[in-house]
């Protein structure tokens, strides 16, 4: 039987590392997708056609991708997306949204962009956050938190 | 109405429960290495003995209903087969698991002649007796598994085993011990059956990551599996329509038991802590159609921040530390159990969790005849 320890040392062992065939997160996934297309992005929002905007950047939200790169770009453009548009046109996309499964990842840019905030910038997120969360319940937030796939 | 039970003087968690045959019996673990046998008196339950072999937390409890033998594993990465005295006290049989990490859950097979264990050391032994040296013995099904098994469920024909995995990932397997055992009759699942044949392969979600597996369960006739994940989702895929995947992403915290109830739809429950109905509809949506905590209507009347303010004030408190839940469980609910009836029509299931109670509910009355007023046929 194991000894009570003071000691935590003993978690931080890796007992796995002599194990041939350890897990790993599957790789042979495409990463192909490039994310949202930018100047498709800006034409619609000088449209003044966000909704759309919004639509089309999480649709193409490289999320499965492991270039980081790619990932920081995407969430830039979806940030300035979710940025301009104003609080009351949010019911508007949210339904739009949910009508195409995306409120998942609408909640994944969400907590992405509290992480770098700019001037203003989580106050409005938590608007979206509050609206957000008024339609997918806690599960949505569960799955930012359990997902693998991050924005 | 709810039954609720608290066994003993201890609020320990209850790990897992399993019944005897006729439901006068209980095994439980209190989140310890000990299992507690209760006998049901009235509105009692006496204790009727201590099951105490095992050396760390015991994981599965499962009961035998008619060969009355219960099965126990635990992260002392043993299993016993517990068979009953002439005396009434349980006999301990030592299982060989031949595994290297904690033993996570165990399912009898419904002819109960084998069992299987799931385990950290990604694989599942399938255990049966072998009468020539009077032990129980296993045999290992590894591959393709990568993660600690968490759940395990048997179909009707005693040979398919379904186990769900930290993977991410729900498999099928052929559990066929050639030894002891005539060949199966094919399946919708596929007709090989060698131990360990991989027959089918689920992801918990097609296009993101998932989460774990949590629990799993095979439908009254086999053909179609129920599993929940840690991404508060419950998936039913069908072997009959092409293995199609039903995903209905739910707004609740996660859920970590799920259990048949009728044909159509399952009893699931988790951190919520209330257990959910979900059923299938006519046009293949899988949707909410009933809860079986009635309580949970409290919350409709509000709690305001004046009421909360008003009840501190008349209680004299500065701080805000009332911590009932407004439902039946006041904390996570851990398992689900059928207690009376069967997969194809259960009237009542029974779930413990970490907050030390049993509770048994009325499923007719809580979800099933509700949910069915809302389906359109």
């Amino acid at each position: 039987m194991a000894k009570n320890t003071s000691s935590n040392a003993f978690r931080k062992i890796d007992v796995d590392q002599y194990n041939e065939d350890n897990f790993r997160e599957d790789d042979g996934v495409e990463s192909a997708a490039a994310g949202p297309d930018e100047s498709e992005i800006t034409t619609l929002l000088t449209q003044g056609k966000s909704v759309e905007a919004l639509l089309s950047a999480l649709q193409n939200a490289p999320l499965r991708c492991k270039n980081q790169n790619v990932k920081d770009h995407a969430l830039n453009i979806t940030l300035r997306v979710l940025l301009s548009i104003k609080s009351t046109q949010m019911d508007q996309a949210i339904d739009t949204l949910d009508q195409n499964d995306l409120i998942d990842v609408l909640m994944k840019y969400i907590y992405r962009g509290f992480e770098i905030p700019s001037e203003g910038s989580s106050g409005h997120l938590l608007q979206w956050h509050e609206k957000a969360f008024a339609k997918g319940g806690v599960g949505c937030i569960v799955r930012v938190l359990s997902d693998t796939n991050r924005a | 109405m709810a039954e609720t039970y608290t066994f003993g003087t201890s609020l320990a968690s209850i790990t897992c429960h399993a019944w005897n045959k006729d439901r006068t019996q209980i095994a439980l673990s209190p989140n310890n290495h000990e299992i507690h046998i209760y006998s049901r008196e009235g509105s009692d339950w006496k204790l009727a003995d201590v099951l105490n072999q095992h050396d760390l937390r015991v994981m599965g409890i499962d009961w035998a209903k008619n060969t009355n033998r219960i099965v126990s594993c635990a992260a002392d990465r043993n299993a016993y087969v517990w068979t009953q005295g002439d005396d009434g006290k349980w006999k301990p049989a030592l299982v060989l698991l031949r595994i290297n990490r904690a033993a996570t859950c165990v399912k009898w097979s419904p002819a109960e002649n084998k069992f299987a264990v799931g385990s950290g050391a990604r694989l599942i032994s399938v255990c049966y007796f072998e009468s020539e040296n009077d032990w129980w013995v296993s045999k290992h099904i590894k591959k393709p598994i990568r993660s600690t098994v968490t759940s395990l469920d048997w179909h009707p024909n005693n040979v398919l085993l379904l186990a769900g995995s930290t993977d991410y990932k729900v498999r099928v397997f052929s559990a066929f011990i050639k030894d002891i055992e005539e060949p199966p009759t094919p399946t919708p699942w596929g007709n090989r059956k060698p131990l360990g044949q991989l027959m089918a392969e689920f992801r918990n979600s097609q296009t993101s990551g998932g989460g774990w597996i949590n629990s799993v369960s095979f439908s009254s006739d086999g053909n179609k599996v129920c599993w929940v994940g840690h991404d508060s989702c419950v998936s039913i895929a069908d072997a009959t329509n092409g293995n199609t995947v039903i995903r209905c992403r739910t707004g609740y915290l996660p859920f970590l038991s799920c259990e048949w109830v009728s044909p159509t739809s399952v009893v699931v429950a988790g951190y919520s802590c209330v257990p959910l109905l979900y059923s299938l509809t006519a046009d293949g949506k899988l949707v909410l159609s009933g809860k079986l905590d009635k309580s949970q209507k409290k919350e409709s009347s509000g709690i305001t921040a004046m009421r909360i303010f008003q009840s501190m004030d008349r209680n004299m408190r500065t701080e805000n530390t009332d911590t009932v839940v407004d439902s039946i469980h006041q904390n996570a609910i851990t398992s689900v159990r059928l207690y009376a009836g069967d997969k194809a029509s259960a009237t009542k299931v029974s779930t413990s969790g970490v907050d030390g109670q049993l509770v048994i509910w009325n499923v007719e009355q809580g979800g099933i005849n509700g949910g069915m007023r809302n389906l359109q046929i």
